[in-house]
């Protein structure tokens, strides 16, 4: 094969996961709740999907339950930034500090147990004989077809429907969809719950396909740079998905530059993504200084029938 | 005289809307509560020992027993307090660094990132003048670790200020960044090459490492620390700048319209922070490990984040709950001997902050009945 086909689908295989999460963080951030609990969401996520399926060996109970206890935590969430009004950045912080520590917890006993996971993989045989697409998409697996329609179906949603229309007022401006009738309290739970569901099964994908081993702490970060992705991604589906491949592609890069025998220690080559996401942040920033960046005008903000802005 | 008939029917409209629905309740926030009471942080400390018993249960355990020996271990035994205080040295001086950040709504997260920094440049000093006298390491390591750290803070204020970058993500990002310099450094040019491939630097001499107390582990950083909560204290109670920060906390935009030049703060703020932090990394190095190793912090930095709100960047506050979560990780460790990971600190740390939150906010609320 040549190299821009490996590359492409070893940024696939990294970069579903951070699409999986950054949908889940869009979905939440345009209904206007801030979602810093990504980390914590995708470690939840990613040592229930390990539990259950050791428990069970049934790959669609450990969604499940991942669905359900990320759904769990996405309801807290909600609960304290929607009813109570709380700072929805320290909220975030303590479902990622929470779920950091309670993941750890959980997974003491199956850590470094390898779970020898075999996911359907959807078998395109026709697709083989053209060039660069068929050995990219003739073989990919379940998880990676899901993403690929939740992208369209996400994009749709947001930006063809009028329950996406609702949905960008509850995060654009909450007072107006407060008029039009929509129950903002009731939806922005909706949508807050949803996305972390979304989350928890980025950080299932992660375990059950991209390193089928749990070991504490093992997203290392990623919650967060999906976090960033949003950013970048302006809140958009379908730019979510490159974003998410540029990272996969990031996140690969050091071990395959280590491959060619080249002497850079491998600490630096692991720091690629992280210094990426500043710098690309830093050149957003600078590039969009006097546009708007496409955030949700109410981003962070509770919303309050009975107060004025 | 008109309007009365007009305000008597409003008036009786909601005296009978309140008649249908004198059964139900509802919360609405209480206009006579503007700050949370000062119960909240216990409670929530109760009600998160209350959950994690709840998972301490199903694990087969009995709470009361695992908890007790989580006291016992960090606050029953001379030995017990001089370690508990010795992790709550670098957990005070995190902390404080995150709560001057926090007064100004700047969110500094990294501050496990900026104590690695530290910890590196008071090594670095060893390294290249391995043979000063004390009188002259210890404090130049102070000044390097100090400046290494400030240096990672401001890594996180130049994006912020000059290019709007959301310093969350940057100093998280940074963190991890910090850590693995650390590792290069331990793992490569400054590896002990006595040390049978133990990822650290060579022990420190006597005139490298703080002064401790007797013969305990408790060292000279607590000294540091004491003074560090105290110029706090006097800074923002009785300067000029002290005001200021207090007026960006209060009001971002009265504050700019005063003619306060906030991104100067904010850079100024987070060499503080970042500077605090990295005092934590050289006391440690200095006075615990007596040497730079891999894995040198079990998530001070994250700690300290709780530490600050639970103390609600009160500077007394923040000396006893960093002394609490200094017994949160030594108990932690006293009960991995009954089978128990002593990621159960961490646990609990997590549900503190939920609870807290919640509490704080729930505070606020007053339930009413009817409409």
């Amino acid at each position: 094969m040549e190299l821009t086909t490996q590359l492409l689908i070893a940024a696939i295989a990294a970069g579903t996961p951070l699409l999986f999460a950054t949908l889940g963080g869009i979905m939440n951030e345009r209904a206007g709740i801030i979602q810093l609990g990504a980390e914590g969401l995708m470690l939840m996520g990613a040592v229930t999907a390990c539990l259950t399926y050791l428990q069970t060996g049934s790959l669609s109970l450990a969604l499940l339950a991942v669905f359900g206890v990320s759904a769990a935590l996405g309801l807290i969430h909600a609960f304290l930034c929607v009813t109570l009004r709380a700072n929805q950045i320290v909220s975030g912080l303590a479902v990622t500090l929470f779920g950091t520590g309670f993941s750890a917890y959980l997974g003491k006993s199956v850590s470094g147990q390898p779970l020898g996971t075999t996911v359907p993989r959807l078998q395109l045989p026709w697709l083989e004989p053209i060039p660069v697409i068929g050995p990219i998409f003739a073989n990919l697996n379940l998880f990676t077809w899901v993403s690929f329609v939740l992208v369209i179906a996400m994009h749709v949603f947001i930006h063809r429907t009028s329950w996406g229309l609702h949905l960008r007022a509850l995060g654009d401006n909450p007072a107006t969809a407060d008029v039009m009738g929509i129950r903002v309290q009731l939806f922005r739970y909706g949508y807050v719950i949803v996305g972390a569901a979304l989350i928890g099964l980025a950080g299932a994908n992660m375990l059950l396909v991209y390193s089928p081993t749990w070991i504490e702490g093992m997203t290392a970060g990623r919650g967060w740079i999906a976090v960033a992705l949003v950013i970048f991604a302006r809140w958009n589906p379908i730019r979510a998905l490159f974003c998410a491949y540029f990272f996969g592609v990031l996140d690969t890069l050091g071990f395959r530059i280590q491959l060619t025998g080249s002497d850079i220690p491998p600490y630096f080559l692991k720091m690629i993504p992280y210094v990426v996401t500043i710098l690309v942040l830093m050149f957003l920033g600078w590039r969009n200084r006097n546009k708007p960046s496409g955030t949700p005008e109410a981003l962070g903000q509770p919303y309050i029938r009975e107060q004025r802005f | 005289m008109r309007q009365l008939p007009a305000t008597e029917a409003a008036a009786s409209q909601r005296g009978t809307s309140g008649m249908k629905r004198r059964f139900s309740f509802r919360l609405e926030l209480d206009p006579s509560r503007s700050s949370a009471p000062w119960w909240t942080p216990i409670l929530s400390v109760a009600l998160a020992l209350l959950l994690c018993a709840v998972f301490i249960a199903i694990n087969g355990m009995n709470p009361i027993t695992v908890y007790m020996r989580m006291v016992t271990g960090a606050f029953g035994s001379s030995f017990g307090i001089t370690e508990t205080l010795v992790k709550a040295i670098p957990l005070l001086l995190c902390g404080l660094g995150v709560a001057i950040a926090y007064r100004i709504s700047i969110w500094n997260i990294g501050a496990e990132g900026q104590f690695a920094a530290g910890a590196m440049g008071a090594t670095a000093v060893i390294i290249y003048f391995p043979d000063l006298p004390a009188v002259l390491t210890i404090p130049l390591m102070l000044v390097f670790g100090m400046l290494a750290g400030g240096f990672w803070g401001l890594l996180t204020a130049i994006p912020r200020t000059y290019f709007g970058v959301n310093e969350l993500i940057t100093s998280l990002m940074l963190n991890y960044v910090a850590l693995l310099a650390l590792d290069y450094f331990v793992f490569g040019p400054w590896k002990d090459p006595q040390g049978f491939n133990f990822p650290g630097t060579p022990m420190f001499t006597e005139a490298q490492s703080l002064p401790v107390l007797g013969t305990t582990r408790l060292h000279l950083g607590l000294v540091f620390a004491l003074i560090a909560i105290l110029l706090y204290f006097l800074t923002i109670r009785y300067t000029k700048w002290g005001y200021e920060l207090r007026l960006i906390g209060a009001n971002s935009n009265a504050a700019k319209n005063a003619g306060i030049n906030i991104n100067k703060h904010i850079l100024i703020v987070m060499l503080i922070s970042g500077g605090l932090a990295g005092i934590a990394g050289m006391a440690e190095v200095s006075g615990v490990t007596h040497r730079l190793m891999y894995g040198i912090s079990p998530g001070y930095g994250y700690t300290a984040i709780i530490v600050a709100w639970l103390a609600k960047l009160n500077p007394l506050g923040l000396i006893v709950s960093s002394v609490l979560f200094g017994g949160l990780i030594v108990g932690g460790y006293s009960v991995q001997t009954m089978g128990l990971p002593s990621s159960i600190s961490s646990m609990l740390q997590g549900a503190i902050l939920f609870f807290l939150i919640a509490g704080d906010m729930l505070s606020k609320f007053r339930l009413r009945s009817g409409g």
